[in-house]
């Protein structure tokens, strides 16, 4: 069972990579998909079976072993990794299904499908991994795929551009995370989950030697995995990559860049979580930038008119949401938050996909509007989309998805009563009503209002085809549903059983208190969503004018957030601008002219030179001869008398 | 069979080959480059047959030396014929074993012109090669490393494809050269002191290996051994010849260049420097690391800098044997264990990428990267394995890359954080040129005319790739195949590196 869940979408990529035209682009797509399905059948029987155990792991054979260094490829199977096989198999099935109509115009459909596949396939070995080192395998195949479906379209310069962008700054939070990994093997001797947990109580206080300082081990090891966590789930400074990722197709941006690969970082940490216990200082930090990414990412996306786009910052701004919640030990909460937001954020990237498939390919909302009525499913997916995004619900009664896990997250950072708890949940609390706000901006300036689109493009406003609604639905169900089913185990009463000892126990406490806050800390977060909702009607549906008066209103603000706080300039000018300096500086001064200069090249020259003077004493005439062999009969003469030599 | 003299058999059949190339291709140019191809193919390919013979027979637990043959070559002067392999160099018989059939495959259309003495050029090359890592003897060694050099001068510069092949070969002459004098004088220093030029030795006469020179002595030898074994690998900054010799080397002279003769600076490094020398090794290695992270942060940019191909690659070669020095001198089992590693990787990932190079190189007879783009739509074949390669170059997990690297990173991170730490700023550097090579030859619209019609890999350039692709794969999803065969003389290197340390300084290392 556990092979079929893991290997299944591998021997999918396999069978469309190498026979894609053996068996033709529906073999290709009907065959990945199915083994798709197969594989989230197989992840539900084993979620059933381990969820709520200690879990075990399958060893397949020893990858690396050298010396103490040793490490197998394995699957371990614990409550935290059927949670995640459930997530990334359940999305990537319906992106799958979905892809088939997606992609149906598309010339290069096993490609793609056998991208989708292996994406998959390595994102599964990320979460079954039992030691670092699988995991990073897991992250660098993960990677890769996402740069290979970002520049699918590889003819658009735009596209090739934003895959290099995510694969080279993810590559720089990799290079925190195999640091970590380092320093996690200089401390336990070890790589391997279950020997590293064991050993963390008695390494608390352990320092070690890092750039010269002596550190505390710990807090080091885990701000360089944050560093790596940072590349890949887009947290503040290392985000660039993810807006530019819209570059791909929408499948791919709901699967990887919404679901699944960008909670790698969170379920990383989530991983690591009895080695953060001891790194208070490390959690500090997380929490931070969590929490900056949340409204800084917020504040971007009420500003953006790209239909994915707005749905990418708010992807960033969530995944602050969860990392905050790891910062205050709210493990369970922001892996709770990762399952509820995996099916509504896909939810909402494939209903905009679905936008952009009846618009012709127009990702622009300010030429959209208007299309409601003829695209009618799409448009009541998106609404529950954004509500669970919202986290709309009444307290005590029923709520989308979101409600309860963003609520969960906000209420345990209130219960930290920390400063960065504190620090946190304000700002998670404002980010809440620019989530909302910008939902509705996105859902009122696509649907409704005048239509801004040529008539061209309206004449052709279609709803999208069943291949295409259908797996939607799932997505919906566990928008609407996901929350309030979930909410006891994942986070409830039933949190120590469902989760065993595949979070760190103690944290179960952070969670715990959660649940007893004041009752306005419970209410507010849906209080804000609600303003932000009016506030959104308001901008744009009573007064669609007021917008720009706004904007310019606060101009250099505006021109802050719609720049997106100015971070590719930013780094294009201190970063990349530079190292293509150097390197040309390098190359022409450093090799060229001092190296060959002063070595090969200044050898030669010195050595042709000195012939040439050489050359020049032999100039023919015998009278020339005859002095300097006078001079030298002299010279020896006068040295044998004198000295008595020879 | 295991009596055999193996060893030997392996290093002259090359030889022998070239030997029959040599009187027996005769008839019309067309007949003599026809059978001088076929045959150097069939010696090369027997070559590598028999040379598995020894991995299969390898015993893995010994760091002893193994299929040793030992005759009196000069026993006045105590010089032997001595030939053994042992967990270091056992790997790289089989590296040049393999690729010289690859290489002479790669030959086969693209060398028009002389192809009977191109032929025996490489069978000699080969037959220096497996020599030299076989040679126990530090002369003969020596008369192997130094024979290299010909026959490789001779390729580049009769050959080469650039106008500027032979300011190449002489460049790269000249600078090897310099090494090799320094070389010479050690070895005779070494003789004049130990009085053997035996690695091994003998029970009551201690081999160079496990002679113990004097400190101060140490220190000069070292250097002039390192002036050699640095030229050859390259360090920075006696690293320019390399660039220059690899665009104007022809394909397969690239590949052999890369993958086999790189390595023999790392493999002096291995088999000299650090058992022979090891307090003037200790006392170098902060000059090593030095050295080797500048060059991998140095050689990088610039690599991203490149327009012409095969110089992209190579500069990215000499940022991948910095890895290969940190490791080396790091001198911890994980750290050495991955510098090997590295080498082979890199001797199967360079050689692919070289002849990637050369696939383009034969049907439009530029490297300059600007005059492709969109690739992909013509040659899909081609740029998949062109992807494998390039991810390999960048360390990606699952391929041969990345086992190397991460080896030697987690290896010296034990020993230096910075070092560790200044490295690992490789791997993002090196996937930022691939990449953007990658994208520049391979992705975009199709807008030149001449591109349309490139031909996908012909089945002869499929035969070519198959191995490489196998083993980069190999290598990197189940490694141990080649860690296992290191292991046991690896940890020896180390363990007799630390006694003699320790011998040398009881305190110093207690203090560590």
């Amino acid at each position: 069972m556990e092979y079929l869940a893991v290997f299944l979408p591998l021997a999918g990529f396999l069978i469309a990579a190498l026979f894609g035209r053996t068996i033709g682009d529906k073999g290709s797509m009907y065959l990945t998909s199915a083994l798709m399905c197969v594989a989230l059948i197989a992840s539900i029987v084993l979620f059933i079976d381990v969820a709520g155990t200690e879990g075990y792991t399958i060893t397949i054979f020893t990858w690396i072993a050298s010396d103490t260094f040793v490490l197998d490829w394995a699957l371990r199977m614990d409550p935290l990794t059927v949670v995640m096989l459930i997530v990334v198999n359940g999305v990537s099935a319906m992106v799958h299904i979905y892809s088939i109509g997606y992609m149906a115009h598309d010339p290069h459909k096993p490609k793609f499908f056998a991208y989708l596949s292996l994406f998959t396939f390595m994102m599964l070995m990320l979460v079954t991994a039992d030691n670092l080192v699988q995991l990073y395998f897991g992250w660098e195949g993960v990677g890769l795929t996402s740069y290979l479906l970002i520049g699918f379209w590889h003819e658009r310069p735009s596209a090739n551009a934003a895959a290099i962008k995510a694969f080279v700054v993810n590559r720089v939070g990799d290079f925190g995370f195999a640091l970590g990994i380092m320093g996690t093997f200089l401390l336990f001797d070890t790589v391997q989950f279950d020997q590293i947990f064991a050993q963390v109580p008695a390494m608390a206080d352990a320092t070690f030697t890092f750039l010269g300082m002596e550190v505390h081990a710990l807090t080091t090891i885990g701000l360089l995995l944050f560093l790596g966590a940072m590349g890949k789930s887009a947290q503040l400074g290392l985000h660039t990559w993810l807006p530019d990722a819209m570059e791909g197709p929408t499948p791919v941006s709901a699967l990887i860049h919404a679901a699944t690969m960008v909670t790698a970082g969170v379920f990383l940490l989530a991983r690591m979580s009895p080695l953060f216990a001891e790194a208070p200082d490390a959690l500090a930090v997380v929490a931070v930038v969590g929490a900056l990414t949340a409204i800084v990412a917020a504040t971007i996306g009420m500003t953006q008119f790209d239909i994915k786009r707005v749905i990418a910052y708010s992807t960033m701004s969530q995944l602050g949401y969860m990392f905050f919640a790891i910062g205050v030990s709210a493990y369970s909460a922001a892996i709770f938050h990762l399952m509820t937001h995996a099916a509504f954020k896909a939810l909402l990237f494939l209903g905009a996909g679905s936008v952009i498939h009846a618009m012709s390919d127009e990702q622009d909302m300010r030429r959209m509007g208007g299309i409601w009525r003829q695209i009618p499913y799409t448009y009541a997916l998106m609404w529950i989309g954004s509500l669970a995004l919202a986290g709309i619900g009444i307290y005590g009664v029923f709520g989308f998805a979101g409600f309860y896990s963003k609520d969960i997250i906000l209420e345990s950072a209130y219960a930290a009563h920390s400063a960065v708890g504190g620090f946190a949940f304000w700002l998670g609390i404002i980010a809440a009503a620019l989530t909302a706000f910008y939902s509705w901006r996105l859902l009122f300036l696509t649907f409704h209002g005048q239509p801004r689109a040529d008539e061209r493009v309206m004449a052709h406003v279609h709803e999208s085809p069943p291949v295409m609604l259908l797996p939607l639905v799932p997505l919906a169900l566990g928008a609407l549903f996901a929350g309030i089913i979930g909410y006891n185990a994942f986070v409830g009463d039933g949190t120590e059983i469902f989760w065993a000892n595949s979070l760190d126990p103690s944290a179960h406490a952070a969670v715990e208190a959660a649940h007893h806050v004041p009752l306005w800390v419970k209410l507010l977060p849906v209080v804000m969503a609600v303003g932000g909702i009016a506030v959104a009607y308001w901008f744009y549906v009573r007064e669609p004018g007021l917008p720009k008066k706004v904007s310019s209103a606060v101009g250099p603000v505006d021109t802050l957030f719609a720049r997106k706080w100015f971070f590719d300039e930013i780094y294009d000018w201190i970063i990349v601008k530079p190292a293509r300096g150097l390197g040309w500086l390098f190359w022409k001064i450093g090799d060229g002219l001092i190296i060959d200069g002063l070595g090969p090249d200044g050898l030669s020259k010195a050595t042709r030179r000195l012939a040439k003077r050489a050359s020049r004493l032999q100039t023919g005439y015998v009278y020339h001869y005859a002095f300097v062999m006078l001079i030298g009969v002299v010279t020896f003469v006068s040295l044998y008398v004198y000295t008595g030599w020879f | 069979m295991t009596n055999w003299p193996i060893l030997s058999l392996i290093t002259f059949l090359p030889l022998i080959g070239a030997a029959f190339i040599f009187v027996f291709a005769r008839g019309s140019a067309e007949a003599v480059a026809r059978s001088a191809r076929w045959m150097a193919f069939w010696a090369s390919l027997i070559t590598f047959v028999l040379s598995l013979f020894i991995w299969f027979n390898f015993e893995t637990g010994t760091a002893d030396f193994q299929f040793v043959e030992k005759y009196a070559w000069f026993p006045d002067l105590g010089i032997s014929y001595h030939m053994g392999v042992d967990g270091i160099s056992m790997m790289f018989v089989l590296l040049s074993t393999a690729l010289t059939p690859i290489c002479v495959l790669a030959s086969w259309e693209s060398i028009k012109d002389r192809v009977k003495e191109y032929m025996i050029a490489f069978l000699i090359l080969e037959t220096l090669m497996i020599g030299m890592f076989c040679a126990l003897d530090y002369v003969l060694f020596y008369i192997f490393f130094e024979g290299v050099l010909i026959p490789m001068f001779l390729i580049i510069g009769i050959w080469g494809s650039g106008s500027r092949r032979v300011y190449a070969a002489f460049k790269f002459f000249l600078f090897t050269l310099l090494g090799s004098v320094l070389m010479l004088l050690a070895l005779i220093a070494m003789y004049l002191q130990a009085g053997t030029t035996d690695l091994v030795g003998t029970a009551d006469a201690p081999g160079l290996l496990t002679y113990g020179f004097e400190r101060d002595l140490q220190m000069w030898l070292w250097l002039a051994l390192f002036a050699s074994f640095a030229v050859k690998i390259p360090m920075w900054p006696v690293h320019t010849w390399l660039p220059d010799a690899h665009t104007e080397a022809p394909t397969a002279g690239s590949v052999i260049l890369a993958a086999v003769l790189l390595k023999m600076g790392g493999y002096g490094f291995l088999r000299f420097s650090i058992p022979m020398l090891p307090e003037a090794s200790e006392a170098f290695t902060p000059f090593i690391y030095t050295l080797s992270v500048v060059a991998i942060i140095y050689t990088s940019l610039v690599a991203l800098a490149q327009r012409d191909m095969k110089k992209l690659i190579a500069y990215s070669s000499i940022a991948h044997m910095g890895f290969v020095t940190i490791g080396t001198f790091a001198m911890t089992q994980q750290a050495v264990q991955g510098a090997i590693f590295q080498m082979l990787s890199h001797g199967v990932v360079s050689a692919a990428l070289f002849l990637i190079v050369g696939v383009v190189y034969d049907r439009l007879h530029t490297r300059e990267i600007d005059r492709f783009g969109g690739l992909a739509n013509t040659m899909p074949i081609y740029a998949v394995v062109f992807m494998l390669f390039m991810l390999a170059s960048v360390g990606l997990p699952g391929t041969s890359g990345f086992v190397g690297e991460f080896l030697i990173l987690v290896g010296v991170f034990q020993v230096n954080t910075w070092v560790a730490l200044l490295a690992t700023t490789g791997i993002i550097l090196g996937a930022a040129y691939m990449l953007w090579l990658y994208r520049r030859v391979i992705f975009g619209r199709l807008t030149k005319e001449d591109l349309r019609s490139m031909a996908d890999l012909s089945p002869r350039e499929i035969a070519v790739f198959a191995p490489l692709v196998v083993l980069v794969l190999w290598m990197g999803i189940y490694p141990s195949s080649f860690l296992d065969v290191m292991d046991a003389s690896v940890a020896n290197l180390i363990d007799n590196y630390q006694t003699a340390l320790a011998a040398a300084d009881p305190v110093d290392v207690a203090r560590r």
